[in-house]
């Protein structure tokens, strides 16, 4: 089945050569932070978790909100997302492995990384974020290759997969919970240390993912024959919505808690995402920025003419996804960091080679989307044609 | 909360995530992390800790000693960019070390103040409960101790501690140590590689060998300096910590976290 992933048309091959040339990029970059060492980055004693740890938590939101396909489809019988599915499976595939290789490539120590499975520590919620991620990342794989195999052989899938589908909804959630407290758990970081961190990241999650689903599914429906059909993207579009109204509230919540009770160890965090501590700005135009793009969304996606208009319907979801990116990829991690226990302001800002690494782990990650998306392509394409 | 409500706390989280897992229950709590093949001759019996009197050490040149001292000891290098520095002890203002004990109108020159400030060695070490690989653990004598062999350079251990107390090697160290003319370190002690996350040890190479913490021997060899540090056993009423404790007035550093520190501090 897997060969169907090497027939594809010209435009398939040139954006799997773009993909390539980023991964290239990526690598030279990595192999000089490979050899000389994190100083490479814009990391520092005070700040030393960045955009690497920033695009895991952006990530796992992602590869989580396959759930939102999954389980009205498997759960509730939802015939519209008949083909949606496999493209949210499909695409927290490349998510977790994402997600894996931003923690990996932002190791001092990248080659001692066995370690982690050599001397486990039960404490320690990275190892348990290895372990739920690792499971999401078979169950997926198992899911969505068995289930597109017996769709190519026009079969029901065989009746052992069931109990997997059933178990990979709650495992999606905790993929997302067990990523949140590994940041909530820690007395040193106030800005983390919020019980709502979890229920925040899956809001955001349940926002982002189904709005880059509905991106895929969209521009699929444009360069190949694929059609995820007007209901499943009018279903997609409604759970981004009430996702990011959530999201929004949860944002809310947290700032009063934080602003009303004024306690200085939780408003300069806030005061240092919104308007700047100490004269440090750096981070408060991308927040407002975020909080602009949220608000622009929500009242589009409340308005039944943009709904319905697909171009204006692929911008708000584009406005979604950077609102939440910036948000988690860029601002969660580091912010927790500004100011550090012994009160310094130390700016961060990701470095070329930094950048230039993020960017070939994404690279990565879309070129296997890619594949996977092509060999759904190819399996229903022959479905049809073949009588 | 007392000792036995918070260990049972401990061990029921634990137990909690254990069983999702069918992992062995109850090994969540730190003091049951494995032993460290390096912890051989570590009894429970002495309680290292260390008293730091501020006043003592409010003259440049004795926190300038320990530093120096500590540097040496351990081949420290010294980075020129200051957000890649690597420090075991060093000096912060006092209202960055208790910013629970500052308020607005305390005089300016107690909030300057200049505070020697190094790893408190903590009783229930945030650093030890987040380390994915156990390179970093709480021995029976209370040192919190690394093994830079073993860490992976997650750096998950900087994010949980609250004091800022561990330096990640953000490069090679090696150019930075300064060496003598003919090129010798200024210990054996090893070099660390790239990538590692490191801190202080309370000395536990010289504890070995009968000796006292580097620091602590640099500042008793300053005329009036003798007793800015006191290092010693607190499961010992006789030591020279114990009788300071009785005696002083001592804080340690924000102590509503519950991390329970081993460095204390005359005002």
């Amino acid at each position: 089945m897997l060969e169907n992933g090497f027939r594809g048309g010209k435009q398939y091959w040139t954006l799997v050569s773009v993909w390539l040339i980023l991964i290239a990029v990526g690598l030279v970059a990595y192999s000089r932070q490979f050899s000389e060492g994190l100083h490479l980055t814009g990391l520092s004693r005070d700040v030393s978790w960045g955009l690497y740890i920033g695009q895991l938590t952006f990530l796992v939101g992602v590869a989580a909100s396959a759930v939102m396909v999954v389980l009205p489809y498997y759960l509730h019988n939802y015939k519209a997302f008949g083909k949606m599915v496999i493209l949210g499976e499909f695409l927290a595939i490349p998510a977790v492995l994402m997600c894996m290789l931003f923690v990996f490539v932002d190791l001092g120590q990248p080659t001692r990384v066995m370690n982690v499975l050599l001397h486990p520590s039960i404490s320690s919620l990275m190892c348990w974020d290895m372990v739920v991620l690792s499971g999401y990342l078979l169950l997926n794989l198992v899911i969505g290759t068995v289930t597109l195999e017996a769709e190519r052989k026009e079969m029901p899938p065989p009746r052992w997969v069931r109990p997997l589908i059933y178990i990979s909804i709650p495992w999606a959630v905790s993929i997302h919970t067990v990523t949140a407290f590994l940041y909530s758990g820690l007395e040193a970081r106030p800005f983390w240390m919020t019980a709502i961190l979890a229920p925040r990241f899956l809001a955001s999650a349940f926002a982002s993912g189904p709005a880059l689903l509905i991106l895929l599914a969209l521009i699929l429906r444009r360069f190949t024959r694929f059609d995820p059909g007007k209901d499943a993207i009018a279903k997609l579009t409604t759970i981004v919505t009430y996702a990011v109204l959530v999201n929004v509230f949860f944002l809310l919540v947290e700032l009063f808690t934080g602003l009303y009770s004024d306690m200085p160890h939780h408003v300069h965090f806030f005061e240092y995402l919104f308007v700047g501590l100490h004269g440090h700005t750096g981070m408060a135009p991308w927040m407002w920025v975020c909080e602009a793009l949220t608000l622009c969304s929500v009242v589009a996606l409340f308005t039944p003419a943009v709904r319905r208009n697909t171009a204006l319907l692929a911008t708000v979801c584009v406005a979604v996804v950077i609102a939440i990116w910036i948000e988690k990829g860029l601002a969660m991690v580091t912010v927790a960091f500004i100011p550090s226990p012994l009160g310094k302001v130390t700016d961060y800002v990701p470095t070329a080679p930094e950048v230039a690494i993020t960017v070939g782990v994404y690279a990565l990650g879309f070129l296997l989307l890619t594949v996977l998306y092509r060999v759904v392509l190819n399996v229903r394409d022959r479905l049809e044609t073949t009588p | 909360m007392n000792e036995n409500r918070r260990n049972f706390l401990k061990k029921t989280a634990g137990a909690v995530l254990g069983i999702g897992a069918g992992l062995p229950l109850g090994q969540v709590a730190e003091g049951a992390l494995g032993k460290h093949p390096t912890d051989e001759g570590v009894s429970g019996s002495t309680q290292w800790a260390m008293v730091i009197d501020i006043k003592k050490c409010l003259g440049e040149e004795v926190r300038q000693a320990c530093s120096e001292a500590c540097r040496k000891a351990h081949n420290l290098p010294d980075i020129p960019n200051t957000s890649h520095e690597i420090k075991w002890i060093w000096t912060e203002e006092y209202q960055h070390v208790f910013p629970d004990q500052t308020h607005p109108q305390q005089a300016t020159g107690v909030r300057e103040q200049p505070v020697l400030t190094m790893c408190n060695h903590c009783k229930h070490p945030p650093c030890v409960r987040v380390c994915p690989t156990q390179a970093t653990w709480r021995r029976d004598d209370g040192i919190v101790m690394m093994d830079m062999h073993r860490c992976i350079g997650c750096r998950y251990c900087m994010a949980a501690c609250p004091y800022g107390s561990r330096s990640f090697n953000f490069r090679d160290p090696d150019p930075y140590i300064a060496k003598d003319s003919n090129g010798k370190l200024p210990s054996d002690y090893p070099v660390r590689g790239k990538g590692v996350v490191e801190k202080c040890t309370f000395c536990a190479e010289r504890i070995r060998e009968g000796g006292t913490p580097a620091c602590v021997e640099a500042v008793d060899a300053i005329p009036g300096a003798k007793g800015a540090l006191t290092f010693g056993d607190l499961a010992d009423p006789e030591s020279g910590v114990s009788k300071l404790l009785r005696k002083e007035h001592t804080i340690c550093r924000r102590p509503s976290l519950g991390a329970e520190p081993s460095v204390y501090y005359i005002v």
